[in-house]
């Protein structure tokens, strides 16, 4: 056994109690521990040293998030500009979608996001969320429709679908999302807005039914939001346009 | 000491290695293996952080008492992956949108806490710095093996949407496997990624008493940290 031959420098810091008598560390910490004299395993200045620790991370952690705090704002609101480019057409629009924004009340009680879209003052699409209720959870889907009521475009901003079988209604995975392009409340009628499963006309995955449900049933609930509340939302942006 | 690193490196990536050897880190691993794009992401994140970690946790070793080394290190530890987070997401956006779901995961990552209480307290910053690096490797060997075993089987490609995590230079890695593949749901379900991190286990034991009975185990130096878990 050649154990003791060698002294490499791994082994000095071997054990934690000789590191604690060198120089060096009563050096670093003299501010606090010289206060204490050798008394450093007093549970005074122990929690005085974990305090110092949770002092200096706060003030650390409130540095970095005040530093990023308007950068990350700006990033978040990039993000939602590009999902909204995605339902609504680059020529549809000339305002700011995100500035323009507003609240509607809805009869729950709830507010739901409206993103009007409007080319020289005249409105020519809105965007909005709904959600869906999928296999795993709340499926949020943004929808943009024109002021006829035809649908522009829908993409899934968020899921919890099953990999593989449900997660074809990202635009990423699979062209199904893009099947809602041009249609309406009228085409096709009401009771053929649902899976084929159902008696409906759009298809659903091989293995998944649920997901593909879940997000046709939140299209034409959005639909339906805007066909009842047609005249609000249009009029509102004429209001704030002109 | 070049034997030294020699043997840190050997035990952050097969000996000791954080998934093989210690058990840990089992969560994650399993939560986003589905892919080996996947497995590539939180290990490259896993990596970055055991390194800043063990930086830190090296250069205040002095300072940090023994009875309140634990909290120290977890505070070190959530504050350094929360200030990643915040800093990634406001000015590497991009790269934020896919890596930023494993950050918060490290956080949760018991093998950057086992790290930095078995090895980065007691060593000095350049060798504890280099043992993170290495574990970090040992992981993502593990996360990239574990995610493209489940990608192939599962779903017949391998590397998937690689060029979203690393830039579009490196599309050539995305590669279809097996045409046509209707792709196999339980691989790519937690279950597969049980089963397949069993059967990786057992092929690593298997090559491990292959080499034990064929040579002497190599004389390990003393100050090196080999730790065998029995499980």
């Amino acid at each position: 056994m050649k154990h003791q031959s060698r002294k490499s420098p791994f082994q000095r810091g071997v054990t934690y109690r000789a590191l604690k008598l060198k120089k060096r560390s009563r050096q670093l910490t003299r501010g606090l521990s010289g206060f204490f004299g050798r008394n450093r395993k007093s549970p005074l200045y122990l929690s005085m040293l974990l305090g110092l620790f949770a002092l200096v991370g706060a003030v650390l952690l409130a540095t970095s998030h005040q530093a990023t705090s308007q950068a990350i704002a700006q990033r978040l609101k990039e993000d939602l500009l590009g999902s909204l480019a995605m339902v609504i057409p680059e020529k549809l629009y000339d305002n700011d979608l995100v500035r323009d924004s507003y609240g509607f009340k809805l009869k729950s009680g709830d507010e739901r996001i409206i993103y009007p879209a409007a080319k020289k003052g005249r409105l020519s699409a809105l965007a909005y969320q709904v959600t869906g209720q999928g296999y795993g959870g709340s499926i949020l889907v943004l929808i943009g429709i024109d002021s006829k009521g035809q649908v522009l475009g829908v993409r899934v901003l968020q899921h919890a679908e099953t990999p593989g079988l449900g997660d074809k209604i990202e635009v990423a995975r699979s062209k199904w999302v893009l099947g809602f392009n041009g249609l309406s409340l009228g085409n096709p009628p009401a009771e053929k807005w649902a899976v084929k499963k159902d008696g409906g006309r759009f298809d659903q995955f091989s293995g998944a039914t649920i997901t593909p449900r879940a997000v046709v049933l939140a299209v034409r609930k959005g639909l339906e939001f805007f066909e009842h509340n047609r005249l609000k939302l249009l009029n509102r942006q004429s209001e704030a346009g002109s | 000491m070049s034997t030294s690193y020699r043997q840190l490196a050997i035990d952050g990536i097969w000996n000791n290695n954080v998934v093989f050897a210690q058990m840990l880190a089992l969560c994650p691993l399993l939560a986003v293996t589905g892919t080996a794009t996947n497995g590539l992401g939180l290990g490259m994140a896993t990596t970055i952080v055991l390194v800043a970690s063990a930086l830190l946790v090296s250069v205040m070793r002095n300072i940090i008492e023994a009875e309140i080394r634990i909290p120290a290190f977890v505070l070190i530890i959530a504050i350094l992956v929360t200030i990643v987070d915040l800093l990634m997401n406001a000015w590497l956006h991009d790269l934020y949108k896919v890596l930023g779901l494993f950050i918060p995961l490290i956080v949760t990552n018991c093998a950057i806490l086992g790290r930095a209480e078995s090895y980065a307290s007691k060593a000095r910053i350049l060798p504890a710095m280099f043992d993170g690096l290495m574990m970090g490797l040992g992981f993502t060997l593990v996360l990239v093996t574990l995610g493209g075993v489940r990608e192939i089987f599962g779903s017949g490609t391998l590397f998937a949407n690689a060029s979203l995590l690393l830039g579009s230079s490196f599309d050539f890695l995305e590669m279809t496997i097996i045409p046509g593949y209707k792709g196999f749901l339980l691989l790519i379900l937690p279950p597969g990624g049980f089963i397949i991190l069993s059967l990786l286990l057992a092929a690593k034991r298997l090559i491990d008493a292959r080499k034990q009975s064929g040579a002497e185990l190599a004389d390990v130096p003393p100050g090196a940290d080999v730790k065998q878990v029995s499980i």
